[in-house]
């Protein structure tokens, strides 16, 4: 019983399947020589001190280099300049996020809506160390007279609106129409359909956009360069300079005694990334 | 056209040369006049995309919601015109159902049935909100399969379920009136029984204005009927008179299965 065509037809389907695994072991590889060269790499450094102390000076990491232990210290004014500026920009940028997002879906048709949202688009095309110039006219120079936490922020928020808007915009447009028409049928006004139903209805979906543009930012580093210039001190001031994780990394890569450190805090980074990818995904998947 | 129309004494409902256009030069119900008559189960009937919803929507001013919408004509109800209430007034004395079963899909079954209330902000003591969830769930025979699970979300319900939860957080508000568009056409065989045999029992309490889409449906649970073609309101009487021995003649294709 040989059939030829359909012998074809297996080999092709063979040949087929082949190649697209071949290219997806492509596609992952990056990512996985990434994380095992960060975690062989940077595993010794991940200590209760990596998290609970400060930066070591380079002569304190020159004479641990130097014995051949492992360098003191950690990045806790990194954790917590990150986390700090994070917050404030999050407090900046998710309600007026939210809002715009939320008159875009409102005003969908409307020519200015669609002069807002090309101005969103512009927006998230502008690299980040633009921000970060622009961050540092306003308020570098004009606030805080003086490199700070809150330029970051600035910075950093500017960042995270657009990303906040479209997907503000598209939750919203994938609930179905006929749940707002159950709202209005049952003569609830426009803006508490917005607020009780949409909003609830869509809240994993606008979740997702908020943890996607928290980790997008996270690992910013040049705009912060500009603005918030990075501190040896935990500092939780709003108007004074503030480490954060990518300035640390910047700085160990430029002092050669703290090489070690790069590797262990780019894994948290990593892995703080990773982690608020998984959630957001975890949320997708319990949305659908 | 049927004469009957005049005949219809003390209706909840009157619509009077109405007409509704999405654009200017395409009217999608045109000059309708017709009384809805109390306590009975009127069908509106006609081919798809005949105005029947237009026309439903236009009561309870749905298309309040498009301000391109062109509207003319009145609507009274209970001798008091549509557009001088609010619309949260109208739309407690009017309730919709919709093709498709939408309940809130965050919100539990009991909180879907006093949906009207705790969206608009009304305030109800514990003991009235827990009598109008269990008055409203029993009205659509939903009491007994859902009394032990209110606090699930109204979204687990099978679609039959959802639709008479639907029809139930319409009836909360104790309307006069409740509008269906094609309540059933999203069901089964089952659940649209158990729909239309609701719809017989509710009519003792409310004035109910159905579209459908199916003639037999019509004929099963309607007292009145209408038949629009083309956004115009063709012929109205009573269903088993309409059914029996129609007046014009494009009503008797469509009911002969001439068109659909
Ligand atoms: N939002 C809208 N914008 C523009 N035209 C519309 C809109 N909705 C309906 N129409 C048009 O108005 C006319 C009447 O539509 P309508 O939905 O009232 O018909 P219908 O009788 O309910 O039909 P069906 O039985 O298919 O539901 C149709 O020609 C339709 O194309
Ligand atoms: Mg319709």
């Amino acid at each position: 019983m040989e059939n030829p065509t359909l012998n074809k037809r297996i080999v092709k389907d063979r040949l087929f399947a082949g190649g697209i695994f071949l290219l997806s072991m492509v596609t992952i590889s990056p990512i996985v020589l990434i994380i095992y060269k960060l975690v062989s790499k940077g595993y010794r450094q991940i200590n209760f001190d990596f998290f609970s102390k400060k930066a070591p000076d380079t002569y304190e990491a020159m004479v641990a280099v130097n014995s051949g232990e492992i360098i003191p210290g950690g990045i806790l004014n990194g954790i917590t300049g990150t986390l700090f500026m994070v917050l404030i920009a999050s407090a900046m940028a998710i309600p007026i996020g939210l809002m715009i997002g939320i008159f875009l879906y409102d005003q969908k048709t409307k020519r200015y809506a669609g002069i807002v949202r090309d101005i969103v688009d512009i927006l998230q095309g502008v690299p980040s160390i633009v921000l970060g110039l622009i961050a540092y006219f306003w308020v570098v120079k004009n606030i805080t007279h003086g490199f700070s936490a809150l330029a970051g922020s600035t910075a950093l928020a500017i960042m995270m609106l657009p990303l906040i808007i479209r997907s503000t915009e598209e939750t919203l447009k994938m609930i179905p129409e006929s749940i707002r028409e159950a709202g209005f049928a049952l003569g609830v006004p426009y803006h508490k359909i917005i607020l009780r139903v949409l909003i609830p209805s869509g809240f994993s979906g606008l979740a997702t956009g908020i943890l996607l543009a928290i980790s997008r930012i996270i690992g910013e580093t040049a705009p912060l360069m500009l603005t918030a210039l990075g501190s040896m001190e935990v500092n939780l001031n709003m108007t004074k300079p503030t480490s954060a994780v990518p300035l640390l990394i910047w700085e160990f890569y430029n002092d050669p005694n703290m090489i070690d450190l790069i590797w262990s805090s780019s894994l948290f980074l990593m892995m703080v990334v990773l982690l608020l990818n998984l959630v957001s995904k975890q949320l997708i998947a319990k949305r659908s | 056209m049927s004469d009957l129309i005049k005949h219809i004494d003390d209706p909840v409902l009157e619509i009077r040369n109405l007409s509704v256009a999405y654009n200017k030069d395409k009217p999608a119900v045109t000059d309708v006049s017709a009384g809805i008559k109390k306590n009975k189960v009127t069908a509106i009937m006609g081919p798809s995309g005949c105005g029947k919803s237009t026309l439903l929507r236009a009561i309870n001013r749905m298309h309040d919601l498009y301000p391109n919408i062109d509207i003319n004509g009145d609507i009274l109800l209970n001798g008091e015109e549509t557009t001088n209430m609010s619309t949260i007034m109208l739309r407690r004395k009017i309730g919709m159902v919709f093709q498709r079963p939408n309940p809130f899909p965050t919100m539990s079954i009991h909180d879907n049935v006093i949906a009207g209330y705790k969206l608009n902000g009304i305030r109800l003591k514990k003991s009235d909100r827990n009598e109008i969830v269990e008055k409203s769930l029993r009205d659509v025979a939903l009491w007994d399969e859902v009394k032990d699970s209110l606090t699930k979300k109204g979204t687990f319900l099978s679609g039959g379920q959802q639709q008479r939860l639907c029809i139930a957080r319409a009836l909360a508000f104790r309307p006069d009136m409740i509008l269906l568009d094609e309540p059933t056409s999203a069901l089964d065989p089952v659940a649209t029984k158990k729909v239309e045999e609701l719809l017989t029992q509710l009519k003792e309490h409310y004035t109910i204005l159905l579209v459908t889409h199916n003639m037999s449906q019509a004929a099963r649970i309607s007292d009145y009927s209408m038949f629009m073609y083309l956004g115009e309101l063709i012929e109205y009487g009573k269903t088993k008179d309409m059914f029996i021995k129609p007046i014009d003649k494009r009503t008797e294709e469509y009911l002969t299965g001439k068109f659909s």
